[in-house]
């Protein structure tokens, strides 16, 4: 079975004055109908910009997609034309940013923007077009849309600006959102809101969803498979479950160790030494190795491969049996 | 044996909202410091904990002095803090610093390390000798973690958590006694956060220093903390010990803030209590009649809108700020 | 020792438990090397563009060209001689003669100085006056910076020309003729009074930035006094967009020079700027359009040289593109 969302092999890389960035070095993952995938990294890891190359709207020049295919429904996306790319985008795959305010139309109201995909893209009439948005900001719980689908986005709250961008989103029935970073910006009480309203809205409509995040909490609660990124490399890919369980890559395990938990009082953090590569300039090896509590000569050298810890289950470590035996 | 520090009494501050050309006339009041009280012990971290709009980050200027308060006091060391003056309260400054959220814009851009860790030694010419300054400054580096021949370098030169760094060497030069850290984790990346957080707890171990931490992050606060405040639109909700708080909040708005932070370990999902507020938090312009909570709240009565509960042991060990206190694990 | 594995192995364990303690140190700066202040960066980045260079260049040869008119052109200025009436451009001459039979050449080399000095004293006062009067603007209490946003407003609501005129005829009727220093001063004036509240509001809107951001309030924290902030803190911050503006006003008052003397309340003879010439040129276009040309086509290169520096030096001194 063809999974509905297919990365393989992405290489990305940003040509500016100061040098070629490396962005994205070998990116790959999938996405099946209904399921969750929490692409995991930290600023600089490249988890934005695939999602931003899935939807095709990456700034050409300055970045450049040297390899690898994007597949939709088995259907290449990077060989396709500009006019293809754009009926998927919307319709097939949607996308949600992390800053609501600024990913919506300040001048037109929050009814107009959601009508204008409808009317353009599905030929609805005003009339119509007005109806399914109210309907649209209904279903995203905003209360009293017949009236508020006429504001403009900055007479709604932080929280109520992100269910109308997630209306939006869901105006075409996509079969995948892309969520970048959706609730990092919002108040704890507010996130949890959203996130239950994204899983509601997943499940009722048995919709892929790629759920970009740094926050480990956030991807505990809702994700089915994890991948993990750093420095534009998948380092691991597993079942949420497994990952914390017994994570596979010293980069997950230095993670899991350095963060404070609600529900433990503990002692002093363990810290992951120094900082993410410059993607100018990435260390030859393994990309992780100059932070790596277990780094050794071959990691130096090396580019370790993806290796297999079980069905759905890698880790691009040389030593990633041993790291995932120890959990 | 606890000593306080700092104590804290109804302290109120309200931006009026002004409108007008040339003058301007009063239309409302900003209520975001709505009478807060707290104590401080000596050594101990004290964490203010709530959302956007609480008023949390106003307290922090308040206590600084960067903002006159409307109303209300507090005594720094049993003085008052917002009577003292000239040569008062500049020795004021030397004992109570601050470490600020952004790491970008924290940090005077124009100047060089050197300058900037340097600059309290300037202002108070009688901590350090002229000859003695740069070696100070030396010193502060390291003990923060920082390469001392970084002096002459640039703030754009330095990552996000290099940079918390020096602001964080900046305010440990007067050799302070109370720090006020306005959310000093919150902008950095998660691997850095950890070897922030660790220094800020090292420091407090080896240097004897008194946090108020002020954050969002109920995880990071629980961390750092010794005793905490839930602040909800200016006002202290409830207030205990980490262990009463994180284990048994009584008042509904700690119960729904713990509730709702995400836990790193899927096992627990579906097993945790799910408290879900309506709506978003409300604007400190117009807040909510008798308990600041009530329009969002589950077990909001009649009583909520006429009477503001009063921040007092109800149930259990530690004060809460609700008609309807009652113990309830979240965590 | 026979088995290096082994050893391997155990140094790294040991390794791994010290990295609790590691972990502290935090040694890697982003951007290794000598320290770069933001000019210094600046400095760098505009170096390498050609046109900041070229427009740099332009620039520095107009300004030899004011200060040592001799090295361009051993022709005195003011020798007339009526043969020569609007002869056009030749081997001897190469920007031909204007109707007193000056040879324009000469005059446009040496009027480089009047044109270039009224340019920048306009835009040194200009700068002055408005940066004092925003700074306060920016950072003192509300009404003041009300008080003074108004009064800046006032003067910015003067149309340039329509003020210049006003200002130059009340202190000269027109047929009086004062002496040299004492009407470019009057120029001078009067440009700074038209202009300066450009500069103020530049000026204010950067302070205004400038006090809200964190280190202001650190400062503050820290018992600085007001005058610190203004000179340590805010100044040095706010004074990239009013360079900025500098550069291209130079050129633009270099401009207005020339309009007043066309219109004849400005610089006059025997006072020579190229404002002068190309007042001098009006009757005589049709005839002798090379007494026009090369005036304006000097004060049109020379102000284009200044918009593009200040454009150059606008990128290269943007935050952003840090």
């Amino acid at each position: 079975m063809t999974a509905l969302l297919e990365v393989e092999d992405l290489h990305v890389e940003f040509r500016t004055r100061d040098g070629v960035a490396k962005v994205l070095n070998g990116v790959g993952y999938h996405v099946d109908a209904g399921e969750t995938l929490a692409v995991l990294g930290e600023s600089g890891s490249g988890k934005s910009v695939t999602a931003q190359t899935i939807m095709g709207i990456l700034d050409t020049p300055p970045a450049f997609v040297t390899k690898g295919a994007i597949r939709f429904h088995g259907e290449d996306l990077l060989t396709a034309s500009d006019d293809r790319r754009r009926d998927v985008r919307g319709d097939g795959i949607a996308m949600i940013f992390q800053d609501a305010l600024s990913a919506l139309n300040p001048v037109f109201t929050v009814g107009f923007q959601i009508e204008e995909q409808l009317r353009i893209r599905r030929g609805m009439s005003r009339k119509d077009a007005r109806a399914r948005a109210v309907e649209l900001l209904d279903l995203v719980k905003i209360p009293n849309a017949a009236n508020r689908v006429r504001e403009y986005p900055h007479q709604f709250s932080g929280g109520m600006r992100q269910r109308a961008m997630i209306a939006m989103s869901l105006a075409l029935d996509p079969e995948m959102l892309i969520a970048d970073e959706p609730t990092t910006a919002l108040d704890v009480t507010v996130q949890a809101q959203i996130m239950d309203l994204l899983r509601e809205i997943q499940v009722e409509r048995e919709m892929g969803l790629i759920l970009i995040t740094h926050d480990l909490g956030v991807v505990a609660d809702v994700a089915d498979r994890i991948a993990v990124m750093y420095a534009g490399r998948i380092i691991e890919h597993a079942d949420v479950f497994q990952l914390f369980r017994a994570p596979g890559h010293p980069y997950t395990e230095s993670l899991l160790e350095s963060l404070p938990r609600l529900d433990l009082k503990g002692q002093e953090l363990k810290t992951i030494k120094g900082l993410p590569p410059s993607l100018t300039n990435i260390p030859p090896g393994c990309p992780f190795h100059p932070r790596c509590p277990r780094a050794v000569d071959v990691c130096r050298t090396d580019v370790p491969a993806n290796h297999r810890l079980g069905l759905d289950r890698t880790s691009a470590c040389h030593f990633a049996e041993e790291v995932v035996s120890r959990g | 044996m606890a000593e306080p520090i700092l104590e804290v009494t109804d302290l109120v501050k309200h931006f009026p909202v002004r409108v007008g050309v040339l003058f301007k006339r009063t239309v409302g009041q900003v209520k975001a410091v709505d009478g807060v009280s707290f104590t401080l012990n000596k050594g101990e971290t004290l964490g203010v904990v709530g959302e956007s709009g609480c008023g949390k980050s106003t307290l922090a200027q308040v206590l600084m002095r960067l903002e006159p308060p409307t109303s209300g006091g507090a005594r720094f060391e049993g003085r008052d803090m917002f009577a003292m003056r000239g040569a008062e309260l500049r020795k004021l400054r030397r004992d109570i610093q601050i470490v600020l959220q952004d790491p970008y814009t924290s940090l005077n851009p124009r100047m060089t390390v050197g300058d900037i860790v340097g600059e309290p030694f300037e202002i108070h010419t009688d901590v350090a000798p002229k000859g003695s300054r740069r070696k100070a400054v030396q010193d502060l580096l390291d003990t923060v973690g920082l390469n001392p021949e970084h002096i002459h370098r640039y703030p754009h030169q330095f990552s996000g958590g290099q940079r918390q760094r020096i602001g964080i060497a900046r305010a440990l030069a007067l050799r302070p006694k109370v720090i006020v850290c306005d959310e000093p984790v919150s902008a950095l990346d998660v691997s850095i956060q950890a070897q922030v957080m660790n220094l800020l707890g090292e420091l407090q171990s080896d240097l004897g220093l008194s946090y108020v931490f002020i954050a969002h992050d109920l995880s990071v606060v629980r961390h750092l903390s010794d005793r905490v405040a839930v602040m909800y639109l200016g006002k202290i909700v409830e207030t205990g010990t980490e262990e009463q708080i994180y284990e048994h909040p009584t008042h509904p708005y700690t119960q729904a803030l713990l509730s709702a932070v995400p836990v790193p370990d899927p096992t627990q999902r579906g097993q945790r209590d799910v408290i879900r507020l309506t709506g978003d938090v409300p604007s400190p312009i117009n807040p909510p009649s008798g308990c600041h909570f009530r329009t969002r709240c589950w077990k909001a009565q009649d009583i909520c809108a006429t009477e503001e509960p009063e921040l007092v042991v109800r149930t259990g060990d530690h004060p809460s700020a609700c008609h309807f206190a009652e113990e309830r694990t979240v965590v | 020792m026979s088995d290096p594995g082994a050893g391997g192995a155990g140094l790294e364990r040991a390794a791994a438990a010290a990295v609790g303690d590691l972990g502290r140190v935090d040694d890697s700066a982003q951007r290794q090397g000598k320290p770069r202040s933001l000019w210094s960066d600046a400095w760098g980045e505009l170096r390498r563009k050609p046109t900041f260079i070229v427009s740099l260049v332009i620039i520095l040869v107009v300004v030899v060209m004011a200060a040592f008119p001799s090295l361009f052109t051993s022709v005195d200025p003011r020798a007339a001689n009526l043969d020569n009436y609007l002869k056009k451009p030749s081997a001897d001459a190469w920007f031909g003669y204007d109707v007193q039979g000056y040879d324009v050449y000469a005059r446009a080399i040496y009027g480089a100085r009047a044109s270039l000095l009224v340019g920048l004293f306009s835009t040194i006062l200009t700068v002055l006056v408005g940066s004092v009067v925003g700074i306060f603007a920016g950072y003192a209490k509300t009404w003041i910076d009300s008080l003074l946003s108004r009064v800046g407003d006032i003067f910015a609501g003067v149309p340039f020309v329509l003020g210049a005129i006003v200002i130059l005829t009340t202190f000269n009727s027109p047929t009086e003729n004062p002496s040299a220093v004492r009407i470019i001063t009057q120029v001078v004036l009067s440009i700074a009074a038209l202009s300066w509240p450009v500069s103020m509001r530049i000026m204010r809107s950067a302070t205004l930035v400038a006090k809200q951001q964190d280190y202001v309030k650190a400062a503050r924290g820290l018992g600085a006094s007001p005058l610190r902030i203004v000179f340590r803190h805010l100044l040095p911050n706010t004074v990239a967009p009013v360079l900025v503006y500098a550069t291209i006003a130079l050129g633009a008052f270099i401009g207005a020079e020339a309009t007043l003397a066309f219109l004849g309340i400005g610089l006059r003879p025997p006072v020579v700027s190229w404002g002068v010439m190309i007042s001098e040129s009006r009757d005589y276009f049709q005839a002798a359009p090379h007494m026009l040309l090369f005036p304006a086509g000097f004060v049109t290169i020379t102000v284009l040289a200044f918009v593009v520096l200040g454009d150059a030096v606008r990128d290269a001194l943007d935050p952003k593109s840090r």
